[in-house]
């Protein structure tokens, strides 16, 4: 029996495809050549499709990101690697002046069919600037697509999805899973940008997770099934655009929601969310939503982290304050 | 210090040898006159209160004309926000190209059909962009140009840095024109670098630069030309430093009072592009009374298009803001639009 592949190998052979399938898809960015990226993301592709269809960049994000855009609007679909989350940064005003702008900014006569893939967030012992959960930066910035998948199955078919839209996509990729082994369809589906999906149904309290925390909340329901308590959880997929209905339906479903993300809270994606499920579920809410995020500090040295991140027991605590009494 | 390559010189005499034809500089005269017209109307248009905004290239209007005339058809032209005569020399209608500065929409023009970028205000990040779409011009094996704008504050910038490395490396089909006017709103050259020329930068990129006299149209043909035709060979950029001035304040909002003195704008005045030019034709006899008054009236039609265009009242729809975002509008954008349309509706009713 083979081997169950890692979410990188998902990833790659998603890259692969889409390369295959489309010759106007190419890949650039830091070490994505002859390496392969720092992950192995795109291992073999300069190999197998050339050096004119992956190439390595000079090391310059602002410049990878501002030559894909020009790339986008003379016929290609360029994925372009940051190669850690806060290298990102040097980019930043690319993405958000041109990257999400520059459709609206033409009326819908320039579109940028453009991928910006970003390995993201914490939980792998890196140092403070390989560890970011730079997602809000995005979703707050109109005219991007943010996605982040939390299995293999969706790594692959998310990017597929992701490079195939006409719109630019901030593709994240949660590095702490870019390990976990699973098994992969032969022909895996290709869900549209957009939907969140019910992970886990359940009858008492729902958690909202995306990338990274999926897998965490997961654990917790499963810690939380044995203690009697019947949680559902929603894994977003998408933060831009984000999907109300599902949400929304499973939060009035159990009357109870807990957001959890890795991110420090304050202003955050998990900010909106609750809102958001404040707004359309009050009528059905037993307790207020409550948020289990990161706290609100620079990301902590490799031997501290574990203290910030949400994990099962913080979970699990802010599921026992939902006025569970008062029921 | 290099002085800048130049073929005619302040007085109409020439000064070098390869001048092109007579007839190229007589078109060259006739876009002059157009870009200054264009320039001078814009900037009544402001002080009636006409247009929000608008960023002169008034003494620099041979850098204008020259990027425009050198290109081909399917090339590129990446402007900055004081390039509109660049714009318009290209062919794109003036009125399409001032929807920015009356304050419609950002971007008045189809950047594909015309083969120009939309003008932004952020320095340089149109650099990486004009090296990506010669980049991919370069993949998909067409011979097609890139000409980028950029002025002297913008090369103290990032992506003027990454752009021009970036092209080197790959030796993208991109011309970058440094039109060096002296001033960044108000802050001098000297506060921008410290290097011999902004030219000099090119050294440090392994690519070609040229130092050229900006307010002569002849030199600046010659110049762009020879790098429009290097870059379509496939041999790569070069960076080409035009030394000009900004007769004009850096916009209607600026106050050049407090930066700079009358006395040095006077040392530019007798340095005029249009002046030299005329100079030139009219002793070598190219330039006839007849031509000029068909030049000026030419001219005079632009400049009433423009007042006429910029009397008519824009037709806007406040659902546009919701339109462009997305390919498909989000779930959320169509319930804003809804909620707008809404209020739209009760204050008509």
């Amino acid at each position: 029996m083979t081997e169950k592949p890692t979410m990188i190998q998902a990833l790659n052979r998603a890259l692969h495809d889409a390369m295959a399938a489309d010759d106007s898809v190419v890949v650039f960015g830091e070490d994505v050549g002859p390496l392969g990226g720092v992950f192995r993301v795109t291992d073999g592709l300069t190999a197998t499709f050339g050096e004119n269809r992956c190439f390595d960049t000079p090391l310059a994000e602002s410049g990878i990101v501002g030559v894909a855009v020009g790339m986008a609007m003379n016929g290609m679909r360029p994925v372009v690697e940051m190669q850690f989350d806060a290298f990102a940064f040097p980019a930043f005003e690319q993405i958000v002046s041109h990257v999400a702008k520059l459709a609206n900014r033409t009326r819908g006569r320039v579109r940028l069919p453009m991928v910006i893939r970003v390995p993201y967030g914490g939980g792998i012992g890196g140092v403070e600037h390989h560890c970011d959960s730079s997602e809000a930066y995005y979703a707050h910035t109109p005219g991007l697509l943010v996605v982040t998948p939390a299995t293999n199955t969706d790594a692959y078919g998310l990017l597929r999805a992701a490079i195939e839209h006409p719109d630019p996509v901030v593709f994240l990729e949660p590095k702490r899973q870019y390990f976990t082994r699973e098994e992969l369809d032969p022909e895996p589906a290709v869900p549209p940008i957009g939907r969140a999906i019910l992970r886990r149904e359940g009858r008492d309290a729902t958690l909202i997770a995306y990338g990274p925390t999926v897998p965490v909340a997961l654990a917790a329901a499963e810690q939380a099934a044995t203690e009697g308590r019947d949680l559902g959880v929603v894994d977003l997929r998408s933060i831009v655009p984000f999907d109300d209905e599902t949400v929304t339906a499973a939060v009035r479903s159990t009357g109870r929601a807990v957001v959890v993300a890795e991110a420090p809270g304050f202003a955050s994606v998990a900010a909106e969310i609750a809102a958001r499920v404040s707004e359309r579920c009050f009528h059905h809410l037993e307790a207020p939503v409550r948020r289990v995020t990161g706290f609100d500090v620079p990301y902590p040295p490799p031997k501290l982290e574990r203290h910030h991140l949400p994990g099962v027991d913080r979970i699990l605590d802010a599921i026992d304050q939902l006025q569970w009494d008062e029921a | 210090m290099t002085e800048p390559m130049r073929l005619i010189d302040e007085t109409g005499a020439v000064v070098g040898d390869g001048l092109p034809a007579p007839e190229v500089l007589l078109d060259g005269y006739r876009a002059l006159v157009l870009a200054r017209r264009l320039n001078e109307q814009a900037e009544a248009l402001v002080r009636q209160g006409r247009l929000a905004v608008y960023p002169s290239s008034h003494g620099q209007e041979a850098c204008q004309v020259a990027a425009a005339a050198v290109l081909a058809e399917r090339d590129w032209l990446f402007p900055t926000y004081r390039d509109v005569a660049a714009i318009a020399a290209r062919g794109v209608d003036p009125l399409d190209v001032l929807v920015l500065l009356r304050g419609d929409w950002h971007c008045g023009y189809d950047p594909v059909a015309t083969r120009v970028a939309p003008q932004t205000t952020p320095l340089a990040t149109q650099l990486p962009h004009a090296v990506g779409v010669g980049h991919a011009a370069r993949l998909k094996g067409e011979d097609t140009v890139v000409m980028a704008l950029c002025g002297d504050g913008a090369t103290s910038e990032g992506d003027f840095h990454e752009a021009l490395n970036f092209a080197a490396v790959f030796a993208s089909p991109v011309v970058f024109l440094v039109q060096n006017n002296k001033y960044a709103i108000s802050v001098p050259l000297a506060r921008q670098s410290a290097a011999e020329s902004l030219a000099a930068k090119g050294a440090g990129y392994g690519m070609p630069a040229v130092l050229v006299d900006g307010n002569d149209l002849a030199a600046l043909t010659v110049v762009l030309s020879e790098a429009v035709a290097r870059a379509r060979r496939g041999d790569g950029p070069t960076l080409v430093e035009a030394d000009t001035y900004r007769i004009h304040a850096h916009t209607n909002a600026d106050d050049p009072s407090r930066y700079r003195t009358d006395d040095e704008v006077e040392r530019w005045r007798p340095r005029d592009p249009l002046l030299r030019l005329e100079a030139h034709l009219t002793a070598t006899g190219a330039l006839t009374p007849q031509l000029e008054a068909e030049f000026t009236e030419a001219a005079e039609e632009l400049a009433a298009h423009v007042r006429a265009g910029m009397g008519e009242e824009s037709a806007l729809d406040p659902a546009e803001l919701f339109a462009h975002v997305y390919s498909t509008p989000t779930p959320q954008l169509r319930e804003q639009a809804a909620l707008l349309a809404a209020e739209l509706n009760e204050v008509r009713s």
